[in-house]
């Protein structure tokens, strides 16, 4: 009587352990069609949606990650407005990059990768990870730009982005 | 508001019946003509040509004396003048492709868009809404003698999103007017984008338009639509049918994989009418041909209408007849002696337009095109700039074959939300057969843009190596610009250095010379030359001896702002014994659509400089080759605004 049901829990522990295998698959194979496997492993694996996800909602993980760095970045620049004066038309130039990118990048990239036409969504990954070179070319011969490691992480981040987005063309 | 659950079964939808056999009928297409032993001996006797020059003609090497003079416009020979030898600014990217990395100048210090710069922008005779986004180009057609318009409009914000289809009607295909929307995402088939389709005009005057809709559960289906009343000259109310969507992916198709149904052609027994739709199997680009008797019922036919592997998904779709003989258009169902079919693909892949001819046999359903090495999506394409999801119809008004192509904004995005727009629509183009190649077709903008021009003046000169010439425009933002080359046969010396690998995405623009080009005219200039745009011709010998023109657009300087797209578009351009090399650039602002050869190749470029704006926009002529001379004439015209606006309904 117990030997079924012994059998019944390995098989079933088993098949769970095939699926995450599966689905880990995924995220590497994704993973290796960007141009940064470390960022974008790194990136889906702290996202527990990924374990799931088929190759639109990755590239949405990752989209939703250029949201969040791209809002860390807003306020921060906020913040270096009042301590930094001197710095105000780069981080202008910065906040009107970056809000481009919450008000329009991000939407784009979020509708079109839902509705199956991810040709938007690449045109909106792209243009994040520009927007971040804007910003911070901004601060060249100017000053030591404050906001390089955001800039590089959204740049870096959006590049993914677009990496994955171009599996779905 | 409908919103009746949808009643298809996606899995098992739509069974098919093949047609049943007709009797077979010998192809009635004549042996395609074969262009290429006439192209080969052209350029066979070009060599030989050259191969004379050079023989007859001393070897010694030029000397090159750049000597600083102020350029006169007196019609004589110009000394080389001031060179157009302005090395890149620092950062400048340069690329073949849309990189995502591109080096960011820092210009003078951080940059900053005027309200002046970013309004100057606008275009005053392109088609383009008020403000917000635009892309495709929809259901173009005549109808009671207006012109009209339909395209994708969002009508929230300057990006991609929420889309309905905007409307516009004009007499002469240049002169606007906005109407209210046509159609919007109110249905359960359509809530997530009414997205692109196409007019089919039936032959008692009904309109039938076939669009895409995204259904509440993102699937993409076909719907049918019409006008509430086809007496009314403006369209303005349309109807969805009510048993929508007629067409849902069939089974094997992606959900997502299945948008733009073209107009549609009569069958071969003239009693059902077909239509195409883009897809793909993994990488392959496919077209879908559907059957219907009353555009309510379909039927999938068997095999696709044509198929290119590595293509990928193939987007808005257009096929159409073409004549070998006449220039005037013909109506999408015509076939028979003497035409030839055109099928033409956007690329998902690449974001460009590409086309092919081809001939269709209407009983195997079957396009095949005339040269399979430069099929549709490997081939040619409509232009080497900024275009896509471009589309025809036939205007049975003038009878013409017009095409539309939608041109979306090469800036940052953060640009386009300052400015509150984005994206315009091309000049509508004429399309016919290029009888001289007979492997290409031709496109020209309507002749009705013509009736914008207005102050002209013309202008003649020799050009030596080195020369840049500034013609006496004053305020260059609107123009129409024909300009005509010749090599001067006394200086054309031809080394045996073959000038090979000359492309022009890699060629790093008009500041690289070679003995044969580059030389054109400049646009959106400043008079400093500090932004500028080149759109030029270079010859060069290519890898087996034979002679290579080449015809590029120039962004790598339009600009001195750091956050906009700046690359060298362009290609190949045939040129034939005798032609001289002539270019047509329509200038409005932002845009420049550069006609080479009569329209043997075009290029659409968005430019956004910063001081060659409004009164400071000049136009130079230039020949920047290291050898040969340059006899250039050049005739500009001012344009007028189309006055693009809204319609005045409250005054019908």
């Amino acid at each position: 009587m117990k030997f079924p049901v012994i059998l019944l829990a390995i098989l079933h522990t088993h098949a769970g352990l095939i699926t995450q295998m599966n689905d880990q698959t995924l995220i590497e194979t994704t993973c290796r069609s960007t141009s940064n496997f470390q960022l974008c492993l790194s990136t889906l694996l702290a996202n527990p949606l990924s374990a799931t996800a088929d190759v639109a909602e990755l590239a949405l993980i990752i989209v939703d990650a250029v949201k969040a760095k791209t809002e860390t970045a807003l306020s921060g620049i906020e913040e270096l407005k009042w301590l930094h004066p001197e710095l105000t038309d780069a981080l202008g130039q910065c906040s009107n990059s970056y809000k481009a990118v919450l008000k329009a990048d991000v939407p784009e990239a979020v509708a079109a990768l839902t509705r199956g036409v991810p040709k938007f969504a690449e045109f909106g990954m792209v243009d994040a990870a520009w927007e971040a070179e804007i910003c911070e070319g901004s601060f060249e011969r100017v000053a030591e730009s404050p906001l390089s490691e955001l800039n590089r992480d959204i740049h870096d981040l959006a590049v993914v982005a677009a990496g994955i987005i171009k599996n779905l063309l | 508001m409908a919103t009746h659950s949808p009643p298809y079964d996606l899995e098992g939808a739509m069974s098919y019946s093949p047609i049943p056999a007709g009797p077979h009928r010998t192809s009635s297409a004549a042996e395609p003509h074969r262009p290429k032993k006439l192209l080969a001996r052209i350029l066979f006797s070009s060599f030989l040509l050259l191969s004379l020059v050079l023989l007859v003609v001393n070897q010694r090497p030029a000397k090159l004396d750049i000597v600083e003079t102020t350029p006169s416009t007196s019609v004589n020979d110009f000394s080389p003048a001031r060179p157009l030898t302005e090395p890149p600014s620092r950062g400048v990217s340069m690329g073949a492709s849309e990189k995502v990395f591109r080096r960011v100048s820092g210009g003078e210090l951080t940059f900053s868009w005027s309200n002046v710069m970013l309004s100057w922008q606008r275009t005053a005779y392109h088609f383009q809404p008020e403000k917000n986004w635009m892309n495709d180009p929809n259901g173009p057609l005549f109808h009671k003698g207006w012109y009209h318009l339909f395209y994708q409009y969002n009508q929230e914000s300057a990006v991609w999103g929420n889309i309905t289809w905007g409307h516009a009607v004009s007499r002469d295909l240049i002169h606007w007017l906005h109407l209210p929307y046509a159609m919007v995402p109110d249905q359960w088939y359509d809530v997530n984008g009414v997205w692109t389709g196409s007019a089919t005009i039936l032959p008692d005057g009904r309109i039938m338009m076939l669009y895409t809709g995204d259904t509440h559960d993102v699937v993409q289906v076909q719907c049918l639509a019409y006008p509430a009343d086809l007496s009314d000259p403006l369209l303005l109310k349309w109807v969805k049918y009510q048993n929508n969507p007629v067409m849902v992916p069939p089974p094997g198709i992606g959900h997502k994989d299945f948008r733009d149904p073209t107009t549609a052609w009569l069958s071969p027994d003239g009693d059902k009418w077909r239509i195409t739709i883009g897809s793909k199997i993994n990488t392959t680009g496919i077209s879908l041909v559907y059957e219907t008797a009353d555009f309510f019922k379909y039927e999938l036919l068997d095999g696709y209408l044509h198929e290119v592997p590595g293509t990928g998904m193939w987007e808005c779709i257009d096929f159409y007849p073409i004549s070998l003989t006449e220039s005037n258009g013909l109506d999408t169902s015509a076939n028979g002696q003497g035409i030839k079919h055109v099928m033409k693909v956007s690329l998902d892949d690449d974001k460009n337009d590409y086309y092919a001819l081809g001939t269709y046999d209407p009983v195997k359903n079957k396009w095949t095109p005339d040269d399979p090495e430069l099929d549709v999506g490997i081939g040619l394409r409509y232009d080497y700039g900024k275009y896509y999801a471009s589309k025809t119809f036939y205007d049975q008004n003038k009878k013409r074959r017009i095409l539309w192509g939608w041109i979306r904004e090469t800036d940052a995005e953060a640009l386009d939300i300052l400015k509150g727009w984005a994206s315009v629509q091309s000049i509508p183009r004429t399309v016919v057969f290029d009888q001289k190649t007979g492997s290409n077709i031709l496109q020209w903008p309507v002749e009705e843009v013509e009736s914008l021009r207005s102050d002209s003046l013309e202008f003649n000169a020799k050009l030596e190596p080195g020369s840049v010439v500034p013609i006496e425009v004053d305020s260059g933002s609107q123009l129409d610009i024909v300009a005509s080359f010749e090599l001067d046969k006394e200086t054309f010396e031809v080394t045996t250095e073959a000038d090979i690998g000359y492309d022009c995405p890699t060629s790093g623009g008009a500041v690289n010379r070679g003995m044969l080009g580059p030389f054109g005219i400049v646009v959106l200039a400043d008079e400093n030359l500090l932004e500028l745009t080149p759109i030029y011709f270079y010859i060069a010998k290519g890898p087996h001896g034979k002679v290579e023109t080449h015809f590029c657009a120039d962004e790598l300087r339009s600009s001195v702002a750091p956050d906009v797209d700046k690359i060298v578009y362009g290609s190949k351009v045939p040129v034939l014994d005798g032609e001289n090399l002539t270019i047509r650039s329509l200038v409005d602002h932002s845009i420049v659509e550069s006609f080479a050869q009569g329209g043997r190749r075009v290029i659409t470029s968005r430019i956004y400089p910063t001081t060659a704006i409004g009164g400071a926009a000049r136009v130079f002529l230039f020949n920047n080759a290291t050898r040969a001379s340059v006899n250039a004439s050049i005739k500009i015209w001012k344009m007028s605004s189309a006055n693009i606006r809204p319609f005045p309904l409250d005054q019908l």
